[in-house]
């Protein structure tokens, strides 16, 4: 470990300060020193990363991760998660409280965090539940799970169904700062569907999800976010109706922010195909026209931020009925690719892509990070923009394998991740500690 | 060798060439249980169905093969046993043919991946039910001799239909036009993409059709609300007798079975003079040898 580092002529894409060009950033104890547009005299002892050719970026920040602990560390851990978290250029997840213990209390929250502290790989903010055990029936101690560390509360996994409810959850809220983040999915409209209603979904015979379980909800939320004047997130947003609504909410200055999926942004519901299970999530794949309109969300700023919703699950999850099938797939690993294939693609310069990784889900929840001018965190992603590969899931640092991008190729790989000035991902090698 | 998981993805000229050797399976045709002797048909039946099932049993042992039936009930699959787990231990048994009905869509198609014996839908869920398709167009192929120009409509739950999708692939790569009308409820998206004119009312198109299919109300849509009742359900989409006045001469009136007389369908239509219901059911052996035959082979 090295408490000096200099990354040298890199392309640094700094969206928040306004930075993309070939610049040298200095690093010092755990903070970025200095970004110089002309090169740097290396001060003594410091590492020196040559980065010509590369991008310097903010160090991803996943706002939607699922790490299993506890309850099921079969699927993965803290551990696990943080290290498919840097190996995917991300320097701070933040991990959904439905775990099988849920993230109701401080203690749970604290679990979290000492388990985060020992992998002391990157950043994990906890987010505890909105409602006790997930149940939706009675509020957990909001205060109790900030002050222990919480930045967001959800039930993530599951709706907030009774309106009542909802609107407390908002209101009470606003006393900590934190948003209310929801999966948003009417449940009398999903119930039963396995993937998008639509004519894939009628070929298949499959019971879909119409896109209003979505929406209905986006809309009973915005209604109660504009009462209560709370702060609102909308996680994995799948349908154009979503999109509209928020995009029309974020006009009239409501405090609502929302984040797309990777997979949601490249998928649509034939990648179901013949009943493949890893393309099963919930919100399901939608149709080509939702994911068209999720594109232009990215790109005009209706959605603030990528985040994976990494969801790893077992073989035996996966390997049954595709009813039967559970929802998610892990995407700590492949966020950067597919990202970058939006780019490739002509959708996303590069400075909108990086910020929806870096500065937009820092600000979306409020959290350090995400930018590189002098006094930031040193959480510093370095990536080949160039280096072609492909995604190999019997490679990934995840526990679980559950996804539909194996064997997907792609361009622009993830080469160092630094968390506070230490590089935990070097060459394809997760760097522990100890 | 070959999977019969669904009708869709079959050429005309596959379907045409099972056809054409059901034929040859018709009582009375040459001697066939030469064809698979010494080898085992699994009927593996997650869901009931006492037709399907004895089908497919008659048509295996016509062709000379040992028929080992297997069915979940107080077996491995409620200790938790997986599908796979069930298939691969039928499997490990060496048939060279797995006939399997199960109520997920789909369940053939995860089998299929993991088996290296044929595998043969005979009812997934809502998804398709290939064979009773095929006997269908059997049937009309024996009356109408080709398809081609010919208009069928399919009458009812759509939705929860595996054999309305069957048909409509089956149907339309043989030649013919596909209507399908029920309750806007019953009447999944996107039906048009698969090559289906879709109505909602019955009475408008029926004079148009050369064959009407009447498909099986599940009562049970009842409680979840599909539908308001099955009084209104009949009044708006039942053939009765005086509709049955309104189609065209000649036109066949055909039926999948088992038959909720008095609702789908009234009793003196499905035992009238265009009703080829039981031609169905008698052609189904003949239709399901081919299908063993051509598919193993
Ligand atoms: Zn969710």
């Amino acid at each position: 470990m090295s408490a000096t580092v200099l990354f040298r002529r890199g392309r640094v894409i700094d969206p928040r300060n306004g930075v993309d060009g070939v610049r040298d950033v200095l690093v010092r104890d755990g903070k970025v020193a200095e970004v110089s547009d002309t090169p740097l005299p290396v001060p003594p002892g410091a590492e020196v990363v040559e980065a010509a050719g590369r991008w310097v970026l903010p160090g991803f920040i996943d706002l939607h991760v699922h790490l299993r602990e506890p309850g099921e560390e079969g699927k993965e851990t803290v551990l696990t998660g943080c290290r498919a978290a840097v190996a995917g250029g991300f320097t701070a997840v933040v991990a959904m409280p439905n775990t099988k213990v849920v993230n109701d209390s401080g203690l749970v929250t604290e679990l979290v965090l000492s388990r985060a502290r020992a992998a002391n790989l990157c950043h994990v903010y906890p987010a505890g539940a909105i409602t006790k055990g997930l149940k939706g029936e009675e509020l957990a101690e909001t205060g109790e799970l900030v002050s222990s560390g919480c930045v967001a509360i959800t039930d993530d996994g599951r709706p907030v169904m009774n309106a009542a409810l909802m609107r407390r959850a908002l209101q009470y809220a606003t006393m900590f700062g934190v948003p209310v983040m929801v999966h948003e999915e009417d449940l009398t409209l999903s119930a039963g569907g396995a993937m998008h209603e639509g004519s894939v979904s009628t070929r298949l015979g499959l019971r879909g999800i119409p896109a209003s379980a979505e929406v209905a909800m986006v809309a009973r939320d915005l209604v109660l976010l504009e009462e209560t004047k709370g702060r609102l997130h909308i996680a994995h947003v799948s349908c154009e109706g979503s999109v509209r609504l928020i995009r029309e909410a974020k006009r009239r200055g409501l405090l609502v922010t929302a984040e797309a999926t990777p997979h949601h942004v490249i998928l649509d519901d034939r990648a179901v195909g013949d009943y493949d299970t890893h393309a099963k999530m919930a919100p399901p794949l939608r149709a080509d026209r939702d994911v068209e309109a999720l594109r232009e969300a990215l790109v005009d700023g209706t959605i603030d931020a990528i985040a994976t919703d990494h969801a790893p699950h077992g073989v035996l999850d996966k390997q049954v009925e595709f009813e039967k099938g559970i929802n998610g797939i892990v995407g700590l690993e492949t966020a950067l690719g597919l990202t970058l294939e939006l780019v490739h693609s002509g959708l996303l310069d590069a400075k909108r892509a990086v910020e929806l990784l870096t500065h937009g889900p820092a600000k979306a929840f409020g959290l350090p990070g995400g930018h590189l001018a002098p006094g930031a965190p040193a959480d510093i992603t370095v990536v080949d923009p160039l280096e072609e590969w492909t995604v190999d899931a019997h490679r990934f640092y995840s526990r679980s394998r559950n996804t539909p991008f194996h064997g997907r190729k792609q361009k622009g790989r993830v080469v160092q991740t630094w968390v506070s000035g230490r590089k935990v991902y070097a060459d394809g090698q997760v760097k522990e500690s100890r | 060798m070959r999977h019969l998981l669904g009708i869709e993805g079959w050429r005309r000229d596959e379907l045409e060439a099972v056809l054409d050797r059901a034929r040859a399976h018709l009582p009375g045709g040459p001697d066939t249980t030469h064809l698979l002797r010494g080898k085992v048909v699994a009927n593996l039946f997650f869901e009931d169905s006492t037709r399907t099932r004895t089908s497919f049993h008659m048509a295996a042992r016509g062709l000379g093969a040992g028929v080992l039936d297997w069915s979940p009930s107080g077996s491995s699959t409620s200790k938790g046993e997986t599908l796979l787990d069930t298939a691969r231990n039928i499997e490990a048994t060496g048939p060279v043919a797995i006939v399997m009905r199960h109520r997920s869509s789909g369940a053939p198609h995860l089998v299929a991946k993991h088996v290296r014996c044929v595998v043969i839908n005979a009812g997934d869920g809502t998804h398709e039910h290939p064979s009773q398709a095929l006997l269908d167009a059997f049937t009309l192929r024996q009356r109408w001799g080709s398809l081609d120009g010919r208009t069928v409509l399919i009458v009812g739950d759509i939705l929860h239909s595996r054999v309305a999708r069957s048909n409509l692939w089956c149907l339309k790569a043989l030649g013919a036009r596909v209507i399908v009308c029920g309750p806007p409820t019953l009447v999944p998206p996107g039906l048009e993409a698969l090559g289906a004119e879709v109505t909602h009312n019955l009475d408008a198109v029926l004079p148009q059709a050369d064959a009407v299919m009447c498909l099986r109300l599940q009562l049970e849509r009842m409680s979840e609300a599909f539908l308001p009742s099955t009084r209104e359900y009949s009044r708006l989409f039942g053939l009765t007798t005086a509709r049955e006045e309104r189609m065209k001469a000649g036109a066949l009136v055909m039926h999948p079975g088992p038959i909720n007389r008095g609702l789908e369908l009234a009793p003196a239509v499905a035992d009238g003079a265009r009703s080829v219901i039981l031609e169905q059911v008698s052609n189904g052996v003949a239709v399901r040898r081919a299908i063993l035959e051509v598919c193993t082979s």
